[in-house]
């Protein structure tokens, strides 16, 4: 195999598949500089970039980061009170998040899914009864966190989520208390 | 045929473990270590060592790790599994809840195809979305994939499904659309098995059968349900089954333990592990 890689490795080296960087957009330079500071201390990969031309608002820097730790971001930044003004995957095109939610409706329960993660809420007593979908890590932690707590007692997954599972998980969480404001 | 099952367990500080695993009064027992049975990877297994049990087989191998998401105990494993792939002697892997890595993915695939390049490769949750990231999704023999997910691999650019495209909505009745577009992209591997309301048994983009009964709602909130049949699609192809005819029984028998066990959607995918021989039996 590695004689056939070594004849290939011209193909090997062309890019396939999908990039797993995100790309964090903020108004002003001041703030990129800071947020890679922090980031870089908590041992995320990044690096300080141009932008690329379809984003046409911020600064003239972005911060490149491993998309799959979007939350864990966010979270860092939200701690220092820096806000970047867009968050996009970087492929050749911007990506949006997926921001359509699936409410299905059990009689007794409630389970509102956001892209591939879904939690259910017993209707009468608020208890979270379920969570499920999602294939990062975080998602059995969180699950173990939330179930068997009342929803406007549980704590946020992005409290411990760090991944993009963990984030559709907040997005369902939120809208469930929107639909269950308790 | 041996099997390793390879993912995490979601608690920080568990060690890297590897070794044959037993089932016993709903907990898993791997290196003399329990593991509950919750959800994720040791319901995988759980599922998998049960249906095994029932089918005369001795159990599978697993390797976890524990990550609670930043990845840590993803990438040990990973790097164990390089450094030890010469010396394992197993026909069949089963990836599941690790974190999404192109770079560690890519050493895996490679390490298997040069010192186990016969061994057939099942991808599910976080491998099954870094299988489809890096591009190599046709080098995999299985993807069980439910109808979010399905959209993902059908959308060429989303590095993960919370980044699928908004016309590549999630709509069942879409579905071999979908189905169509993952393999005209080569996001998808030689077989899918669909989740949904219904089940779709695919190989290279011809659906060769689908199942929708028995069907239980409840089933779809419960934290699990997804990793028991990954489980028991294992356990089959341990057995030597075809692919089709391992997806097939296992649809069915994932679907009878919600008969069988009657659940709400409060219920957790242990709780209907004692169902699993009952249900393996309704559905031949």
């Amino acid at each position: 195999m590695k004689f056939l890689k070594n004849i290939f490795g011209k193909a090997e080296d062309k890019p396939r598949g999908v990039s797993e960087k995100g790309i964090l957009v903020f108004h002003h330079t001041s703030e990129v500089i800071e947020a890679e500071a922090l980031l870089r201390e908590a041992g995320l990969d990044v690096r300080v970039m141009g932008p690329p031309p379809e984003i046409q608002t911020g600064c003239d820097m972005v911060i490149e980061f491993p998309i799959m730790h979007q939350l864990q971001a966010l979270d860092i930044l939200e701690e220092k009170r820096i806000k970047p003004i867009q968050v996009t995957a970087v492929q050749d095109h911007l990506l949006e998040p997926v921001s359509l939610f699936n409410v299905k409706d059990f009689g007794d329960y409630l389970m509102v899914r956001a892209a591939n993660m879904k939690i259910t809420v017993d209707k009468k007593s608020l208890e979270i009864v379920n969570v499920s979908g999602g294939g990062c890590p975080d998602v059995p932690f969180l699950a173990g966190q939330l179930v068997g707590r009342r929803l406007h007692e549980a704590p946020e997954p992005r409290k411990y989520g760090r991944t993009l599972c963990g984030y559709s998980l907040q997005l369902a969480y939120e809208e469930m208390k929107r639909r269950c404001p308790g | 045929m041996s099997w390793l099952i390879a993912g995490t367990v979601p608690e920080e500080n568990f060690p890297l473990v590897h070794g044959p695993v037993e089932i016993q009064d709903q907990t898993l027992k791997v290196e003399g270590l329990d593991v509950p049975v919750a959800r994720g990877t040791p319901a995988l297994a759980a599922f998998t060592a049960m249906t095994a049990r029932q089918m005369g087989l001795p159990p599978p191998q697993v390797m976890l790790a524990g990550d609670t998401g930043d990845g840590q105990g993803s990438r040990v494993l990973y790097a164990h599994l390089v450094e030890i792939m010469g010396q394992l002697e197993v026909e069949g892997f089963t990836f599941h809840y690790l974190l999404p890595d192109i770079y560690w993915h890519n050493q895996v695939l490679w390490a298997i195809q040069e010192k186990l390049p016969s061994a057939m490769l099942v991808a599910d949750a976080g491998f099954m979305y870094v299988a489809k990231m890096s591009g190599f999704a046709a080098d995999y023999d299985l993807f069980t994939p439910d109808i979010g997910e399905m959209c993902f691999l059908a959308d060429e650019t989303a590095p993960h499904p919370f980044y699928t495209r908004g016309f590549l909505l999630e709509d069942e009745s879409r579905v071999e659309e979908y189905i169509s577009r993952a393999y005209t992209e080569q996001n998808a591997a030689r077989h899918l098995l669909v989740k949904g309301e219904k089940d779709y048994i695919v190989r290279d983009n011809l659906i060769l059968g689908s199942v929708s009964e028995p069907s239980v709602a409840a089933m779809e909130a419960i934290g699990g349900t997804g990793d028991s049949l990954t489980g028991i699609v294992t356990a089959r192809l341990m057995a030597g089954e075809d692919i089709p005819t391992a997806c097939l029984r296992s649809a069915l028998a994932n679907r009878y333990l919600g008969v069988l066990g009657r659940p709400t959607p409060a219920f957790s995918i242990g709780d209907l592990l004692p169902c699993l021989a009952g249900a393996m039996q309704e559905a031949g």
